[in-house]
């Protein structure tokens, strides 16, 4: 009974939109807090979120992402449309980056993101198909242990 | 363990979002213009001081559970990313202090280990 969903929503990522960069993430952590989900939870939720919502924004053209959440686990699936990754070891290594001048004066292009939403999450798939697009599938389990 | 109103002192700083609460201690300070290095290394309850001064610095702080945002060396986020960080209710405090300075003056007066 546990495992039933029991909330789901999908926001759209606009790639380039450096405006509203971290909106979308605002919002789930908002929601994920709402249900009532241990807050360590969100936070590494919210983090994975938001790094990913900023690669959609950095270097892809379009993003959806899909929200779901049960009692035990957190799971958000971005996926976008854009250049996609070429090697995807390498994107993953801490200090790699392709950001430009302008991203950096952001505050991004750190080379930390993919890395960073590693260490948050419990599960972590990246498949991305060079000239279409990227996705990356995160879950954050909200107990330590198995579900 | 330092309040919000206690740093304001120390940095002879500004307080830009008027009315919110100051009060509330914090248990540490991280001082960082990197966004995913906020977003990796910062604690649950941490005041965030920065040189950046665009929205994502507000969303980036709200998103880790910051408890405030200190902005130095007298920047001035705009008004709409005031509005943001009052919507969110998390303090920006502006100072004229360097970043070095800012992190001289509050660490002094932080008891060892909440750095
Ligand atoms: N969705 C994506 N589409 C295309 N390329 C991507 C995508 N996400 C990441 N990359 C590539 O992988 C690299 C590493 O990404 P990562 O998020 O780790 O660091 P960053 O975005 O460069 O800097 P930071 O996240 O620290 O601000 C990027 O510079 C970019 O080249
Ligand atoms: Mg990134």
């Amino acid at each position: 009974m546990n495992r039933e969903i029991v909330f789901r929503q999908k926001f759209e990522i606009q790639g380039g939109d450096f405006s509203r960069g971290g909106e979308v993430s605002c919002e789930v952590k908002n929601l994920l807090k709402e249900l009532g989900l241990p807050a360590p939870s969100v936070r590494r939720a919210a983090i994975a979120s938001y790094e990913a919502e900023m690669n959609v924004i950095m270097y892809a053209e379009h993003g959806v992402l899909d929200l779901s959440a049960t009692p035990l686990k957190i799971r958000i699936v971005i996926e976008d449309s854009g250049p996609g990754i070429e090697d995807i070891e390498l994107a993953m290594n801490e200090g790699y980056s392709t950001a430009t001048p302008e991203m950096r004066e952001l505050g991004f292009g750190a080379g930390m993101g993919l890395s960073n939403i590693k260490k948050n999450t419990d599960e972590l798939e990246i498949t991305s198909e060079i000239g279409k697009g990227t996705r990356l599938t995160m879950v954050v389990l909200t107990e330590r242990h198995q579900p | 363990m330092l309040t919000l109103r206690e740093m304001l002192v120390l940095v002879k700083g500004e307080l830009l979002t008027p009315g919110l609460d100051l009060e509330a201690g914090c248990s540490k300070v991280f001082a960082s213009d990197l966004m995913s290095d906020v977003l990796s290394f910062s604690e649950p309850g941490s005041t965030l001081i920065t040189g950046l001064v665009n929205a994502h610095v507000v969303r980036t702080a709200c998103l880790v559970d910051a408890m405030g945002i200190i902005v130095v060396q007298g920047k001035r986020p705009n008004a709409a990313v005031v509005d943001e960080a009052a919507a969110k209710k998390l303090p920006i405090i502006a100072t004229g202090c360097s970043m070095f300075e800012a992190c001289w003056r509050i660490s002094g007066n932080l008891p060892d280990g909440m750095r």
